[in-house]
């Protein structure tokens, strides 16, 4: 089982607790009004769905129930750092360096 | 592997406590837990702004918070019951993820018995209180009930 760390409740607990909750650092529009057609479907659709590292949100829906960001490695399926939702996005190359 | 008749664990359910489920923004200096799985009194902290108090001392602790908090009476919501036996642990695993080996005496924490959502609380190294939401109740008691008879059968 997939052991993931919850940085609120600072303990590696089973996947099974936690909930995938799309990408991470997606910025809502100061004024949606003032969008495009193109740019609000960019907005609410389109992700970079990479292949490597990716930044997304988990929510540990059967724990503490908080929102929390992760990034993981999609092809190994390793998380490599999971941090509280209102810290800044960490950088990639020292947890990939980790990772090697 | 010895057949027998007893699973080494019982099942029980207990009458429901008064439950009050806690939300508080800051709890710095208030007469709450701050540790997720922590308890205080009658106070086990959820996570880092929600608490769940039991029993009868919880309408006293919300009286006395200076406030702003949210408190909902949420005492038939749940179902309780208690685990008790050698065995307990076993029967834990046959649904819940977690490493409940590793869980202190005295903690608790949310967490899920085969889907169902779970608050579970350690009261001894052979003792567990389980509160499920009502509508679960009877899928998790069954599958107790299968696994107590797979547990005194060996398997």
């Amino acid at each position: 089982m997939l052991l993931i760390h919850c940085p609120y409740c600072e303990q590696d607990l089973p996947e099974l607790e936690f909930a995938y909750a799309g990408e991470a650092h997606i910025a809502r529009p100061a004024d949606p009004s003032k969008l495009t057609d193109e740019e609000w479907r960019d907005f609410l659709f389109i992700r970079t769905n990479p292949k490597g590292v990716h930044f997304e949100r988990w929510r540990h829906v059967n724990g503490c129930a908080r929102f929390f960001n992760a990034v993981r490695e999609t092809v190994g399926d390793k998380f490599l750092a999971t941090y509280r939702a209102d810290e800044p996005r960490p950088d990639i190359s020292s947890l990939t360096g980790d990772a090697k | 592997m010895t057949a027998t008749t007893d699973p080494g664990v019982t099942v029980t359910e207990l009458p429901p406590p008064t439950r009050i489920t806690l939300r508080v923004a800051d709890p710095t200096g208030q007469p709450l837990p701050t540790r997720i799985g922590a308890i205080e009194g009658c106070a086990l902290c959820l996570g880092p702004d929600e608490w769940l108090l039991e029993g009868d001392a919880a309408a006293d602790l919300v009286a006395g918070l200076p406030g702003p908090y949210s408190a909902v009476e949420v005492s038939d919501r749940e179902i309780t019951y208690l685990l008790e036996g050698p065995a307990v642990l076993d029967l834990l695993a046959t649904g819940c993820p977690r490493d409940l080996a590793s869980m202190p005496v005295g903690a608790g924490a949310r967490t899920v018995y085969d889907t169902a959502q779970v608050v579970l609380v350690r009261e001894a190294n052979d003792r567990f209180r389980l509160t499920v939401w009502r509508s679960f109740a009877p899928h998790v008691r069954a599958l107790f009930d299968i696994a107590m008879r797979e547990i005194a059968a060996g398997l």
